[in-house]
């Protein structure tokens, strides 16, 4: 995750030249002990998760002897903090702290420049005490071709009332904290308190960086599971689409679970955005609706059809949702159809027996609601296709009728089946999948229809009458295939099941069986 | 008139030989953009779609003549350097598609693009369109559709949403109302032209008589367009929809977030500011042309 846990953050400080307090992370009691005895000293156990306030809610305690530090920490291990588990505790030599102060960089986003936050007084409940103290906050855009200089740190210092050596101390150690936010692509770093000590040593004696989610891919050294912002560790269904979604370049794909259960008197639904803006807009008219989405999902960026394949197979991983809601700007720039055959395959393959509202507007709207139209009329469960003329609430209501219309069923998540393909098969690689057409099917097939449905144009039929590629198999598996599932869909529907097309999630089929075996 | 573009900007397209480059070289040259050439370093000398292709923008600038505009479809890793080398070749408009941009790519642009004193919009923006003149980006997909959905007007249109630019856009056209420009200012944090600053051009732009805005939580975007009505540096009519209502609040670990900004950023903070300074606050998008068609039927 781009939020780096504290011992991290101090990590990247003192490998940068910025003070910070002795010590080293621990994840057993054993653990604790030994740093303690090394330090030979009290020492401070810090429990390692993203929650502020850590002290009021007992996860910082002291102790004199290495004994007291093994107990304390076996107490801070396992420890339940909201959505985290403890699993690591920093141990530190505790700190003689004479005066708390406050050094934070964040984005400034109206200068366009990195901003520097410095105040004279610091620690716990900063911002009350800053409202209060506004005369001792200081601040000051960075030049990021100059980075902070010296004498700019010196003179905002200054400015908050800081003299003697302490002042020098700490604008050397403000110029330190910004190049390390520049060195690890910071979005934000924070230093509450940093200290003085009555031996007059300024350290960080807190410090949380968040790396740039975007910049992630720079710095594969600090170990980035996960290159998104949570306040959370994620959990094991995200992990799965964060798998699937890392190395697909083709438009994007985000998903966060937001709740397990409908709220009191509101019906739980998967949600399917596209688009910031159309998503979260959409998401007001379901949740103004009556609806608790049981996740975030947003495939935008013209994604090709797999990857919105993916993403409704994930969300139809969630138990107990009881309704589908696809929705976006309503005028998407992005062909529409890819995700008409994207949630095609997903419906197809679940047999969907919950009703699905799906509103595709924008570019080839009128395809894609021809395709769902099309290919879904057969499932179970009803779903419905409509455009940019049709508002997200209108869509909202509808799938409202659809659901107290059905009854109300909850959705149910099976293993997945691994799909029967003949090993004789002719078949190729795509980028992210293979693509498998058994010939002695075709022989039967007068339309050929896969050929001519193929968006990219890279079939062809060969002597023998039967659908091959037209360019080379390196190709096909370069991206010249674009996934666009339409060879597959066409097949299926209007001739024989004689092509298949598999596209693995990783995960997902521990993860479902998983769910399978605990209901 | 128009703001950023209009019918003779002189086009680039850096990356056009890419994915989506060679796509959205078709939609802007078909809907009548003046796109002169293309740029992929190592492609020169071949054309895309009858746009021919240099190694680099100054080889560019040289052949065809200066260029006024460049739209970016490079790699997210590769832009910084694209954008560098646009403005160091004197182009004074970049508009920057890609996504995932980051963050620090993003303020080197920000600081060479003010020395030069050039403008860019993005990264991660679909772009700007003026009906009937141009469009820079991708607003539409297909050079058809957008000549379809968006009619020329007096509305100008200002988002955070790429696809909620055309849905508005839309929408209005439909109503009858027509467009000056259309911008998608970016889905990110730091973008080069925020709604304050393509606010100030719509002050300036005779054509334009009222602008759409839609406004999303986080960043202080609306905030400070609320400051330059006070300041009365914009005057025209503005209605605005605020996206994310019904976000969760989450949990705020930046304290030095809050100490910048304190509350804003929130939805209620953004409401809040432009309710006090007179702007025109709608609860669903959808009611944006109604609301804009009553001002505008006043001031006829």
């Amino acid at each position: 995750m781009a939020r780096l846990y504290e011992f991290q953050s101090k990590a990247l400080l003192r490998g940068g030249g910025v003070p910070v307090p002795e010590g080293a992370v621990a994840s057993s009691p054993a653990e604790a002990r030994a740093i303690a005895e090394k330090l030979g000293r009290p020492v401070v156990l810090k429990i390692q998760v993203w929650v502020t306030g850590r002290a009021g809610l007992g996860g910082i305690q002291f102790a004199d002897t290495p004994a007291e530090a093994e107990e304390k920490a076996a107490r801070l291990l396992g420890m339940k903090v909201k959505n985290f588990v403890v699993d690591k505790i920093l141990v530190e030599e505790k700190l003689a702290v004479e005066f708390e102060y406050f050094a934070g960089i964040v984005m400034d986003d109206a200068a366009k420049r990195p901003l520097l936050v410095f105040s004279s007084v610091g620690g716990t409940g900063v911002e009350d005490i800053v409202r209060k103290h506004p005369d001792k906050v200081v601040r000051r855009t960075i030049d990021v071709r100059t980075g902070l200089r010296e004498f700019e740190a010196r003179n905002m210092v200054l400015r908050s009332g800081i003299s003697g050596p302490a002042l020098l101390q700490i604008s050397d150690l403000l110029t330190k904290l910004a190049s390390v936010a520049r060195v690890y692509d910071a979005r934000s770093v924070e230093v509450n308190p940093l200290v003085r000590t009555v031996d007059g040593r300024i350290l960080a004696a807190d410090c949380h960086l968040v790396v740039d989610d975007y910049a992630v891919y720079r710095h594969p050294d600090l170990g980035i599971e996960i290159a998104r912002e949570f306040d959370r560790p994620p959990t094991e269904l995200e992990r799965v689409a964060y798998k699937a979604e890392e190395k697909d370049y083709r438009g994007t794909f985000y998903f966060l679970q937001m709740a397990e259960k409908a709220e009191e008197g509101r019906t739980l639904i998967g949600f399917h955005g596209a688009g910031g803006g159309g998503s979260m807009m959409s998401m007001d008219a379901v949740q103004s609706r009556g609806f608790t989405v049981a996740n975030y999902c947003d495939t935008s960026g013209n994604p090709p059809a797999s990857k919105v394949y993916r993403a409704a197979k994930v969300i139809l991983s969630q138990p107990g949702i009881k309704g589908y809601f696809a929705s976006g700007s309503g005028v998407a720039s992005q062909e529409q159809y890819n995700s008409a055959r994207g949630l095609v395959k997903a419906f197809a393959e679940e047999n969907l027996a919950i009703p699905a509202v799906i509103r595709l507007g924008g570019n080839f709207e009128e395809e894609a609601i021809q395709i769902l139209g099309t290919y879904l009329q057969d499932l179970p469960g009803r779903v419905e296709a409509f455009g940019r003329d049709d508002p997200p609430e209108a869509c909202a209501a509808r799938l409202a009728d659809l659901v107290a219309e059905g009854g109300g069923i909850s959705h149910e998540v099976r293993p997945m089946k691994e799909p029967l393909i003949q090993t004789s098969a002719y078949s190729f690689a795509t980028l992210t999948g293979r693509i498998s057409i058994d010939h002695s099917q075709c022989l039967h097939c007068e339309s050929k229809g896969c050929i001519s449905a193929c968006a990219p144009r890279i079939l062809k039929v060969d002597e023998d009458g039967r659908p091959v590629l037209a360019i080379s198999e390196p190709e096909a598996k370069k991206g010249k295939c674009t996934e666009c599932l339409a060879c597959e869909l066409y097949c299926r529907f209007h001739e024989k099941q004689a092509v298949t097309i598999e596209l693995p999630i990783p995960g997902l089929k521990e993860y479902r069986d998983g769910i399978a075996g605990k209901s | 008139m128009s703001i950023f573009v209009d019918g003779k900007t002189r086009v680039l397209i850096q990356g056009i030989t890419g994915r989506e480059g060679v796509v959205r070289a078709q939609l802007m040259k078909d809907y009548g953009t003046n796109v002169l050439a293309g740029v992929t370093p190592g492609r020169g000398g071949r054309e895309v779609y009858g746009i021919p292709v240099f190694d680099s923008v100054e080889q560019a600038r040289d052949r065809v003549g200066e260029i006024d505009a460049s739209v970016i479809f490079v790699p997210a890793a590769l832009v910084k350097n694209a954008a560098l080398e646009a403005l160091a070749a004197g182009v004074k408009l970049l508009v920057i598609v890609p996504d995932r941009v980051p963050i620090y790519d993003v303020l080197e642009i920000a600081a060479a693009a003010e020395e030069a004193e050039a403008r860019f919009v993005g990264p991660n923006t679909l772009g700007l369109l003026s009906p009937g003149k141009a469009v820079l980006g991708m607003i539409g997909g297909r050079a058809q559709r957008a000549k379809e959905w968006f009619q020329p007007g007096p509305v100008g249109v200002s988002s955070r949403s790429g696809g909620m630019t055309s849905a508005i856009a839309y929408y209005l056209s439909r109503a009858g109302l027509g467009l000056s420009t259309i911008v998608h200012v970016g889905g990110d944090s730091i973008v080069g032209s925020s709604h304050p600053e393509v606010m100030e051009l719509f002050e300036k732009d005779p054509e334009t008589r009222a602008v759409a805005m839609f406004g999303e939580i986080g960043t202080t975007q609306e905030e400070r367009v609320a400051d330059l009505i006070e300041q009365k540096k914009f005057t025209k009519p503005l209605v605005a929809f605020i996206g994310g209502k019904a976000a969760k609040s989450g949990t705020r670990f930046s304290h030095a977030g809050a100490i910048v900004d304190g509350n804003r950023g929130s939805y209620e903070s953004k409401v809040g500011r432009l309710r006090e300074v007179g702007v025109h606050v709608v609860e669903a998008a959808a009611d944006i042309p109604a609301r804009i068609a009553e001002i505008l039927g006043s001031k006829a």
